[in-house]
């Protein structure tokens, strides 16, 4: 059963490695790191579930008879793409930020908006 | 005729194998940035290298050759230009090599930027 | 065998980046993870899902990490309370779902469900109602044409974002001061700079390759797509900004983006036109099998536009922005040394 089922243990292990590093770690850039590590760690569960012993590649040729399974080939390729049309977004308003709060430390960011709440209801109690 | 074709390609194969493991350790043993870096630009250039000549050999169909050929000339092209950009990188950014007693000539070298 | 080594790195390398604290060696570790995941893939016998995770993982995703790491910063600071809660999350969350494992499939096997409901189908009939060998392609760009066109849209809405985000107003720029700043890198990146001018046309005609031949070995529009802006950006990289918006104008490749989701929509509207349902390529000629080639070719030659042209804008915004804080950067310093 280990041999079996080898391959889906270590992709929930790889997607406990990547949300571990999306809640644990404050800095914005290592956490789109540990999405993409997420990601990528569905893909490999995708494609291999789509994988047959003693088949090939889903290309038709020749004296072949035994195809590899075509369908989880295409989801993950949609997927991949994307995958990084996200990641580059993402990473767009991690620059966006750094230019308003001037970190990228989820504790320092909070720590900013909490700052500027408390300035502006004193603010409105003095007024 | 195939026996001594089996024999070569095999051969160049494992070169091509024990070069690129030999790249590895140096990476691992050497002291400085430098050092390391010539170690794993030489052996993986030259690895990667018989690797692929030792593939062109077995290969049956002139497609299949063709194609072998035109990735060992990028290899060949790219690899040396990386370890070239690498160290040229390193060298801007101001790490010296280890052991470099006379720095402020190292500095004026940088300075005057007559390196390629 | 292979797949259980190339597996156990992969782990390895995603705990090293859970220690690493220097942002610039995570990202780099991020990008061998994207190659290690690629080679798993072709031992996995998924060629054409490989291609495009080596293009596209170890390649674009690296590489803008990078720079955004230029902008904000590569350090990370430790973090001041334990993670105990998220460890216990974590472990509670992957105990579950590997006893949810234990009912799947062993790897492999040629009676799992997933072999037996649709793709026998896709494999037996794509041959005589397509005509092309590979069928990952035939099964993306014609029994499931529509959900590519939806993945184009959203690179396309990809792009938008980032142009929302990150564009600033291009003033415009003194010719003879580009010429003298090339000219002074010039002499300072001779080789990198001539074995580039060397290699670029034949990436171009490699992606224009991958582009056409997706019918019958690996590849595709996604791929091409990719791998034609990673050449227009090695190209940025090495002759500046500036040179590179002068060589390709900025509003040209957001005009062809536009275009390429134009033409995979009209392709179905001329489907609908004809007779057919939405992106059905059958009636696009008289004979089904030519129709469907033509409409292979027309979706992916869209679907390559509209991917090369994002990858390059979102560069291109990149370093746009980058080039204008450093501007600011440069104005607030001077203003500060007046005062």
């Amino acid at each position: 059963m280990l041999i079996g089922l080898f391959n889906d243990w270590i992709v929930v292990v790889l997607m406990m490695i990547g949300l571990y590093i999306v809640i644990a770690h404050g800095n914005l850039i290592k956490k789109l790191i540990g999405l993409t590590i997420f990601q990528t760690s569905v893909f490999i569960f995708y494609i291999s579930m789509a994988n047959v012993d003693g088949g090939t590649a889903p290309i038709l040729a020749d004296g072949i008879n035994q195809y590899s399974n075509p369908l989880p080939h295409v989801l993950i390729l949609t997927a991949i793409v994307v995958g990084i049309a996200t990641t580059a977004l993402g990473l767009s308003l991690v620059v966006r930020i750094k230019e308003s709060y001037n970190s990228i430390e989820e504790e320092e960011i909070q720590q900013q908006d909490n700052d500027e709440q408390q300035t502006s209801r004193k603010a409105e109690e003095i007024l | 005729m195939d026996i001594v074709i089996t024999i070569c390609s095999g051969f160049l194969l494992l070169v091509g194998s024990f070069l690129c493991i030999s790249g590895g350790i140096g990476l691992l043993r050497f002291p400085d940035f430098y050092t390391r870096m010539h170690a794993v630009g030489v052996t993986d250039t030259l690895g990667a290298g018989m690797i692929l000549v030792g593939l062109m050999i077995l290969s049956t169909d002139l497609l299949v050759f063709a194609k072998l050929v035109m990735v060992l000339l990028l290899t060949l092209l790219i690899g040396p230009t990386t370890s070239h950009v690498l160290a040229k990188a390193a060298f801007h950014n101001g790490l010296l090599p280890k052991d470099s007693n006379n720095l402020s000539q190292a500095k004026e070298k940088e300075n005057t930027s007559s390196i390629l | 065998m292979i797949d259980i080594v190339l597996l156990t790195l992969l782990v390895v390398i995603a705990i090293a980046i859970i220690r690493m604290k220097d942002l610039f060696a995570a990202v780099m570790l991020a990008g061998i993870y994207g190659l290690l995941s690629a080679s798993f893939f072709v031992a996995m016998d998924a060629v054409d899902v490989a291609f495009t995770e080596a293009a596209v993982g170890a390649g674009i995703s690296t590489l803008l990490m990078l720079v955004v790491i230029t902008m904000t910063g590569s350090k990370e600071k430790p973090t001041r309370h334990k993670p105990f809660s998220a460890l216990f999350v974590v472990i509670i969350t992957g105990g579950l779902l590997i006893y949810g494992t234990l009912d799947m499939p062993y790897f492999g096997s040629a009676d799992a469900p997933i072999h037996n409901h649709t793709s026998p189908r896709y494999i037996k009939d794509s041959m005589q109602e397509i005509g092309i060998p590979n069928i990952v392609t035939s099964v993306l760009a014609s029994y499931r044409a529509f959900d590519t066109f939806g993945e184009v849209v959203v690179i396309f809405t990809a792009g938008i974002g980032v142009l929302t985000l990150l564009s600033v107003a291009r003033s415009k720029e003194n010719d003879d001061k580009i010429e003298a700043i090339n000219d002074s890198m010039h002499q300072q990146h001779l080789v990198i700079r001539i074995i580039s001018k060397m290699l670029i046309p034949f990436i171009f005609l490699f992606a224009l390759y991958v582009q056409f031949h997706g019918d019958f070995g690996p590849g595709g529009g996604f791929q091409a797509g990719v791998i034609f802006a990673s050449a227009i950006i090695l190209y940025t990289m090495l002759f500046g900004l500036s040179t590179a918006r002068k060589v390709i104008n900025q509003t040209f490749v957001q005009i062809i983006a536009a275009l390429g989701v134009l033409l995979y929509g009209s392709v179905g509207i001329v489907s609908l036109m004809n007779g057919g349902n939405f992106l059905d390529y059958n009636v696009l000629s008289s004979n089904p099998i030519t129709g469907q080639h033509l409409g292979i070719l027309l979706i992916e030659w869209g679907v390559g536009c509209t991917v090369a042209s994002v990858m390059v804008v979102i560069f291109f915004n990149f370093a746009g922005r980058r080039a204008f804080q450093q501007h600011k950067k440069k104005l607030q310093d001077k203003e500060s040394s007046a005062c």
